[in-house]
């Protein structure tokens, strides 16, 4: 998080040099101190920083594909003539176990397709998920831990 | 350019106007309020996600792009707590599943901590 800082005031610094404060300017300069630091990435250890910002982006990539998949299968649902439903709620068994990463699970969950997430039990270890088709929850509940469960721990842990 | 990025933001509104119609068709047509909550967070946030991230590209000004671009993060941010708080509050109350649905593995929980708690 110190490396963010520090990529985050070379960036400033590039502002102030260029005397130019636009928003365009200060994310170049975001770029060019990224490029910086990843030339002497070896000498401040901020190798795991790089690899860390990558598993953030894919994160969010994988995060932006699922949203549009799941309006997408809303859309055909919701505009199909005979809708064939079997909705239910069923429990999730929580791997991560910080609040900062149930939420952001849980919020993902809910705009992922045929997913929301309804509750966190007490001792927030359980998640309960209401799924449009909860036929098969089994296969359902490894989607989530194979996809944004793993994903959330690679990028924050 | 001018005319490509005009018809690129009006394909955008169109696109998103479209998911925007959809959610509300959505929240007429399926049985129960956590089935509707699926319409409404998904189709809904994308609807108008799509729609301001045309008038960020209609603007084409800095100041305006940043500030579109803060309202989809804040709709990604807030859509899926609103769904959330809403099918909890529900829940809460006593409103169950629909006759469609084939499994509720929430329903033991809360009696149990409803029964202890009293």
């Amino acid at each position: 998080m110190s490396l963010f800082l520090v990529n985050v005031l070379l960036a400033l610094a590039w502002s102030a040099v260029t005397g130019v404060f636009s928003f365009g300017n200060l994310a170049f300069g975001f770029v060019l101190a990224m490029g910086v630091l990843s030339l002497i990435r070896e000498q401040v250890g901020s190798v795991g920083y790089f690899s860390r910002t990558r598993r953030v982006v894919s994160l969010a990539l994988l995060f932006i594909y699922e949203l549009i998949l799941s309006a997408w299968r809303v859309a055909i649902l919701v505009l199909s003539p005979r809708m064939d439903l079997k909705p239910g709620i069923f429990a999730y068994p929580l791997k991560v176990d910080r609040d900062f990463e149930i939420t952001l699970l849980a919020n993902m969950i809910t705009l992922t397709p045929g997913t929301l997430s309804v509750d966190v039990s007490d001792d927030r270890r359980i998640l309960f998920v209401h799924a449009i088709d909860a036929s098969t929850p089994d296969q359902t509940r490894r989607d989530i831990a194979e996809g944004f469960e793993r994903k959330i721990m690679e990028a924050f842990r | 350019m001018t005319i490509a990025l005009t018809l690129l933001s009006a394909a955008f509104v169109l696109i998103g106007a479209l998911f925007a119609l959809v959610a509300s068709i959505g929240l007429l047509r399926l049985p129960d309020l956590y089935s509707r909550m699926h319409a409404a967070s998904k189709a809904g946030t994308v609807g108008s996600g799509l729609l301001l991230i045309a008038l960020a590209i209609h603007a084409g000004e800095a100041g305006v792009m940043a500030r579109a671009l803060a309202g989809v993060i804040f709709f990604l941010l807030t859509a899926p707590i609103s769904a959330h708080l809403l099918a909890k509050a529900a829940y809460a109350v006593g409103y169950r599943l629909g006759p469609t649905a084939v499994r509720d593995e929430m329903a033991s929980t809360v009696e149990e901590q409803t029964s202890g708690s009293i």
